[in-house]
């Protein structure tokens, strides 16, 4: 199946597993509880390594195996629910995990711009979704007042220093 | 005022653009209804009783003629007419077209207007006090930070998606005009122990359905830290405030539930984090703050006595200098108030016709600005007093002169169930009702200082709840019915008002309101204001005159 990740439409492969499927050859994602309960098993796949967290869950739980993941998923749903915006930002930012983040579920075109600022580099969606015209949502603005991870200075030290 | 540079100006019109094709692709049926209402709702576009309303942003209430010129051509073009300006210091439309309103906000955009975060939850307009800038017991000009804040809530990419709406407030006077305590955050400027200037930092309150008055999360906030603050307080309501039931999903119950001190020690933990990344710089304190004092005031003498006597001789100009305008910083100069509650009109609005002619006015007397209050009128802020007496004239005839500002018929009032789908109870008619008590102008002025406030529903849009005199108005068994509150306040001395009783009918709210009024009168003492007389008296005398009738 087509993703978007990194400004470009791209095939991909990944698996999102439920709790007890069987572990798949190829690369898979698991959900934070399955990640908990069976770590080392995981581990021992030698595969790439996606967890995936829900709007409530808290990003901290994954503190110190960032290092072992190659991909974290947000699970966006319902697309209103705005907590995987600060998840990606506290990953990006304050635990500085540098892997691929991927957002997953309901989320519309008109999130992405936000979604991608903050650090989001993947988005997956349903079936038959045009992605050609959600790579629109990277060109609706070419102006943003606020650092993020796509801007390391605010728009006021720009405007100092042009 | 501030004015656009070529980054504003390219974000403001990229955002029209955004907004036309998310409106073309809604009426294309890519968009769902669901996926379509946020989006409309963070441009100010609502889905009302008799067509779509759309609010627009009127930052910190500031609005030059230029801008007011284009909200004539909007009300005249695209509406019936008319605009109503809101207790947040906006402009609402009730009769735009869905499909009409991309083009509105292409107009609002070339004259840097916008829609943007008007509506949703997200972080709203930045309010301020009506007087900044002009007031005299000012200690800092509020507007540059307001403008700062405007700037960095804008397309935020983190709280576009909040529990629930959020709003900022900042005042940097002594006297609040901002009603910074009801405010999800609220921003004094205060000076501390050292000389600097800074922010006392208020979180946790609001109107509506569980009114809370804001509780100090911070003594004092250094400037440069006033953005990762802020930040921070978000971030930390972003992450926990509730989204399982939406009338417990404002950041006051998060504070109220958690505790404040808990709910500081979050805040403090995720400041600490991203403070030294954030720092305003002063060069950019300064580059916006200069643009709020370019003002050339002449050297004017205090006392003119072409004025005085123009005062002893005209006693209904007379009656409108004491009422409608206050006295200014500068000397020789007046802020004047234009009454938009004229007897017998909804409170707050404002014809096109109207809205042309005080563009000239502003231009001739106020050098080219005028102000929305949050109580729904507007001040021009720089009148020299010797144009007082023809701008009064100029005003008079378009009937925007009432001398009744801060009186009990300088009501607020949402538009109630005359225009809102959310509304239980009329609230333009209760208003009206109470107007009509008020004939004999000596009595209104004895009466001295009342705020009435009026609300058409629980959520609290007329803040009824910091009426001296709130009224609600409530359903039963699909009858009108209105509860009224006494004392409440949102200035310095905040407070929620308390229940008078049972509810009335509304054929009685008039007269029950002159019964109140009447035991004002009746048992002030001195030169004592209402709200001082409810505090001293309580609720009894009061209850007594209105239920005892009964």
């Amino acid at each position: 199946m087509d993703i978007i990740k990194d400004g470009r439409i791209q095939a991909d492969t990944l698996t999102h597993l439920d709790q007890d499927a069987a572990l798949p050859k190829g690369a898979f994602s698991v959900s934070l509880t399955r990640w908990q309960s069976e770590k080392s098993a995981l581990l021992a796949t030698g595969q790439p390594l996606a967890v995936r967290l829900l709007p409530a869950e808290i990003v901290d739980d994954l503190g110190e195996d960032l290092p072992l993941l190659s991909m974290v998923v947000l699970e966006m749903n319902p697309f209103t629910d705005g907590r995987s915006f600060t998840q990606i930002r506290s990953l990006r930012e304050r635990l500085g995990f540098r892997g691929e983040i991927r957002v997953l579920g309901d989320f519309i075109r008109d999130q992405m711009f936000f979604l991608h600022r903050l650090g989001a580099n993947a988005f997956e969606f349903a079936p038959g979704t045009d992605l050609k015209d959600r790579l629109k949502a990277f060109e609706e603005f070419t102006v943003t007042y606020q650092a993020a991870s796509d801007q390391p200075q605010p728009l006021f030290r720009r405007r100092a220093h042009p | 005022m501030y004015q656009y540079d070529h980054y504003d100006q390219t974000l403001v019109n990229q955002r029209a653009q955004q907004f036309r094709d998310q409106t073309r692709r809604f009426l294309e049926g890519e968009l769902t209804e669901d996926q379509y209402r946020p989006l409309r709702l963070m441009n100010g576009l609502y889905i009302q009783r008799h067509a779509p309303m759309l609010r627009v942003a009127i930052p910190y209430g500031l609005l030059s003629s230029i801008q007011m010129r284009t909200l004539a051509h909007i009300a005249r073009t695209y509406d019936q007419g008319y605009g109503h300006f809101t207790t947040r210091q906006n402009i609402q439309y009730n009769w735009p077209k869905l499909e009409e309103v991309p083009d509105i906000l292409d107009d609002l955009a070339k004259v840097q207007m916008h829609a943007i975060q008007t509506s949703g939850n997200c972080i709203r307009n930045t309010t301020s006090d009506h007087l900044a800038g002009v007031a005299a017991d000012e200690l800092e000009d509020p507007r540059p930070y307001c403008e700062i804040i405007r700037q960095w809530s804008t397309l935020h990419p983190e709280f576009a998606f909040l529990p629930r709406k959020f709003k900022i407030a900042v005042s940097g006077a002594q006297r609040d005009r901002a009603a910074t305590q009801v405010h999800d955050i609220g921003l004094q400027l205060i000076k501390n122990a050292r000389g600097e200037v800074g922010f006392e930092v208020l979180v946790g309150g609001g109107l509506g359905r569980t009114p809370i008055i804001g509780v100090v999360i911070r003594d004092f906030l250094p400037k440069e830290d006033l953005l990762s603050y802020l930040e921070a307080i978000l971030r930390v309501y972003n992450q926990w405030g509730r989204r399982d039931n939406k009338y417990k999903a404002r950041i006051k119950i998060l504070v109220k539930e958690t505790g404040i001190a808990s709910f500081a020690q979050w805040v403090e933990k995720e400041w600490a984090t991203i403070r030294d990344g954030m720092r305003l710089d002063q060069a950019e304190i300064d580059r916006v703050s200069a643009f709020f004092k370019t003002r050339q005031y002449l050297s004017l003498p205090e006392v003119d006595p072409a004025l005085e006597e123009q005062i002893a001789r005209n006693q209904a100009f007379a009656a409108w200098v004491r009422r409608n305008t206050v006295t200014h910083k500068m000397k020789g100069y007046r802020a004047v108030f234009l009454s938009l509650k004229p007897h017998g009109q909804p409170p707050g609005d404002m014809t096109d016709t109207q809205m042309n002619a005080v563009a000239d006015l502003m231009d001739r007397f106020s050098f080219g600005e005028i102000r929305v209050t949050h109580t729904q009128n507007l001040v021009m802020a720089d009148v020299e007093q010797q144009h007082l007496l023809d701008l009064w004239q100029a005003l008079d005839h378009l009937g925007l002169a009432t001398p009744n500002v801060g009186t009990a018929t300088d009501m607020i009032t949402c538009p109630g169930l005359d225009f809102c789908s959310l509304a239980n109870a009329a609230s333009i008619s209760i208003a009206t009702g109470i107007q009509s008590l008020f004939d004999d102008l000596d009595y209104l002025y004895d009466l001295g200082d009342i705020r009435i406030n009026i609300s058409g529903c629980m959520n609290g849009c007329g803040h009824h709840t910091v009426g001296h005199i709130g009224i609600l108005g409530v359903d039963k068994k699909g009858e009108e019915w209105y509860q009224i509150t006494l004392g409440g306040s949102s200035s310095n001395d905040a407070s929620l008002g308390e229940r008078l009783g049972p509810s009335v009918a509304k054929i009685e709210v008039t007269q029950t309101i002159e019964h109140i009024l009447l035991t004002y009168r009746d048992l002030r003492e001195g030169e004592e204001t209402f709200l001082d007389t409810v505090r001293r008296i309580g609720m009894e005398p009061f209850q007594e005159r209105v239920y005892g009738h009964h």
